[in-house]
């Protein structure tokens, strides 16, 4: 019998959340389809009086998008690439070979989540000078492979992996890298496939390391790009909302595309690098 | 002698193996190296010096950092940063418990798309989230100001009154962070037996009492990564507000990882950011390292 009102208050505090949480978007993107002189006219509606994609248009005119989506996808999907090979085999190693300093390695990469370089921007810059690599998409490319998150969830998997199939392997005569890629890779699959969602997702946010290593235009990711639009002395709201939502379009492909694997994660591990 | 063969080629399986693992961890060893260990390194090294970029090193010894325990810009990005993080780490730990509960109660209708609108702004970038929340709390054309104002009260100062500019941050950025400590709690919430749910639910307890007294305590160790993580997360915050207000009003809201961008790369005094970023990171080591003992205490 007391079911009944309680099901209406879980469930309307549930909704009041989740209204709350949706609500900005809703306006932001409601927003994006009016025209200029409608943003700032009161008093304000929730739908456009005149629906129109003249903000689409003047931002991908004004601004080389193009080229910034360009960037920003091979950023991301190179250094995913390289994540989770490093990832998996620092994981491997670290999962299924025993000796003190591999322990102690394992705990220097734990040590990166609590100290990260964001903190220590100045001398990760002067590195990243010294290789070379200012100005290049590189520069951000190679300092972000190696992620604690990262290796902490293919060492935890491969943990899972019975070491006898490791021992049977090993008596039919297979190498141990041959192991690794026949054997260990695929059966990981799942948890790459994690990885390289959150990897991406990562990559195509990241902000810090493109406005320390970024100084051409032309090499500018997406959000450096948008960052350059809001740090205007007058922002053009009409340019910055359209551009913003174009900039999420892949993220929200991805989403729908990866839902699955997204929502039911078993991540045991930091999400955000 | 067939058992000395055997323990030789035993200590030599041994050292090959160790050899392999040494390949394997090469790749992550050298990149460690190269933008951690270094870095870190490095910038010891330069927060002694006056560098600013190039030329030579010239050695000030502790003057950088006397300059800095003197510096009130210094101090106030400090302390805005600790006020952050202690307002924003505990209310982002709770609504995000909140949802996570309210996503698994029984009763609840609609979970399945709810789930979904709580975990878009994890697909939103930091940037994006700073413009979407300047956009509705812009003081002289934004939604809320419009609707303070058309129940006929004065409108809020969102972008000059320094409280009211973090309070934005802070709504902000809980928004943007309640996703991923979702998940987190949704995983380790699936991982718990229901047998010990249905065995209060037999004694009578009531799914509030379940949750506040079964479920809660059982996620201890993602409660315990999470405020870690979200107190990492916050000291070092800096992109959303670029795109929220910049800092503002004025530099009141500079957070110490925007102060170090400041000083290090826009006014290009590598060797006295370099000294802040010593400080802060023992700061953070200090908060790991007695966050870790909470959590062993906590085991026992």
């Amino acid at each position: 019998m007391r079911s009944m009102p309680r099901a209406i208050g879980a469930t309307t505090l549930l909704w009041v959340l989740a209204l709350a949480f949706l609500f900005p978007v809703l306006w932001f993107l409601l927003s994006s389809f009016k025209p200029g002189s409608e943003l700032f006219t009161w008093p304000l509606q929730l739908f456009p009086r005149d629906w129109t994609l003249s903000g689409y248009r003047t931002a991908w005119a004004r601004f080389d998008f193009a080229q910034y989506f360009l960037n920003t996808f091979l950023v991301a999907v190179i250094t995913t690439v390289l994540t989770v090979l490093v990832s998996a085999c620092t994981g491997f190693a670290l999962a299924k070979y025993r000796a003190w300093w591999i322990q102690g390695f394992f705990l220097c990469i734990l040590a990166t989540t609590m100290l990260p370089t964001e903190v220590i921007m100045p001398s990760t810059f002067a590195v990243i000078l010294g290789l070379g690599m200012y100005n290049t998409l590189a520069g951000i490319i190679v300092p972000s492979i190696v992620t604690a998150t990262g290796i902490f969830m293919l060492r935890q998997y491969f943990r899972t992996v019975p070491d006898e199939l490791l021992e049977a392997a090993r008596i039919d005569g297979a190498g141990e890298f041959r192991i690794f890629f026949t054997l260990m890779l695929p059966i990981a699959k799942p948890i790459i496939a994690v990885l390289a969602i959150f990897s991406f997702q990562w990559r195509w946010n990241d902000y810090i390391w493109p406005l320390l290593v970024l100084n051409d235009q032309e090499k500018y990711t997406l959000q450096l790009a948008l960052r350059s639009i809001v740090g205007a002395e007058n922002i053009d709201w009409s340019v910055l909302l359209s551009a913003s939502v174009i900039s999420l379009l892949p993220m929200i492909a991805l989403f729908l595309i990866f839902r699955r694997q997204i929502m039911n994660a078993d991540i045991n591990s930091g999400l955000k690098d | 002698m067939a058992a000395s063969t055997l323990t030789r080629t035993a200590a030599q399986e041994r050292r090959r193996r160790g050899i392999i693992a040494a390949v394997f961890l090469v790749p992550a060893f050298v990149l460690f190296c190269l933008f951690f260990l270094g870095p870190a390194g490095l910038g010891l090294l330069y927060s002694f010096t006056d560098y600013r970029g190039y030329g030579d090193l010239e050695f000030v010894g502790l003057s950088n950092y006397q300059q800095l325990f003197a510096d009130s810009e210094f101090y106030t990005a400090l302390g805005r940063t600790i006020l952050y993080t202690v307002v924003s780490v505990p209310v982002g730990y709770f609504l995000a418990l909140l949802v996570s509960a309210l996503l698994v109660a029984r009763s609840a209708k609609g979970k399945t798309v709810a789930q979904v609108i709580f975990f878009f702004p994890w697909l939103v970038s930091p940037i994006v989230t700073g413009v979407i929340w300047r956009w509705l709390f812009g003081e002289s054309f934004g939604l809320v100001n419009y609707l303070i104002d058309g129940v006929g009260l004065t409108p809020l100062k969102w972008a000059q009154d320094p409280n009211l500019a973090l309070a934005v941050v802070i709504i902000a950025g809980s928004w943007g962070g309640t996703a991923g400590t979702m998940l987190l709690f949704m995983a380790a919430i699936k991982n718990i037996p229901t047998s010990y749910l249905e065995a209060a639910e037999l004694d009578g307890a009531g799914p509030v009492t379940r949750f506040v007294r079964i479920v809660w305590p059982l996620l201890a160790p993602t409660s315990f990564m999470v405020i870690l993580l979200g107190t990492i997360g916050a000291m070092k915050e800096f992109a959303m507000i670029q795109a929220l207000n910049g800092g503002g009003p004025g530099t009141s809201n500079v957070l110490i990882v925007q102060y170090i961008y400041k000083t290090g790369f826009e006014r290009s005094e590598i060797g006295y950011a370099s000294a802040a970023s010593m400080i802060l990171m023992v700061i953070l080591l200090i908060i790991a390292v007695i966050q870790t003992r909470f959590d062993r205490s906590d085991l026992n």
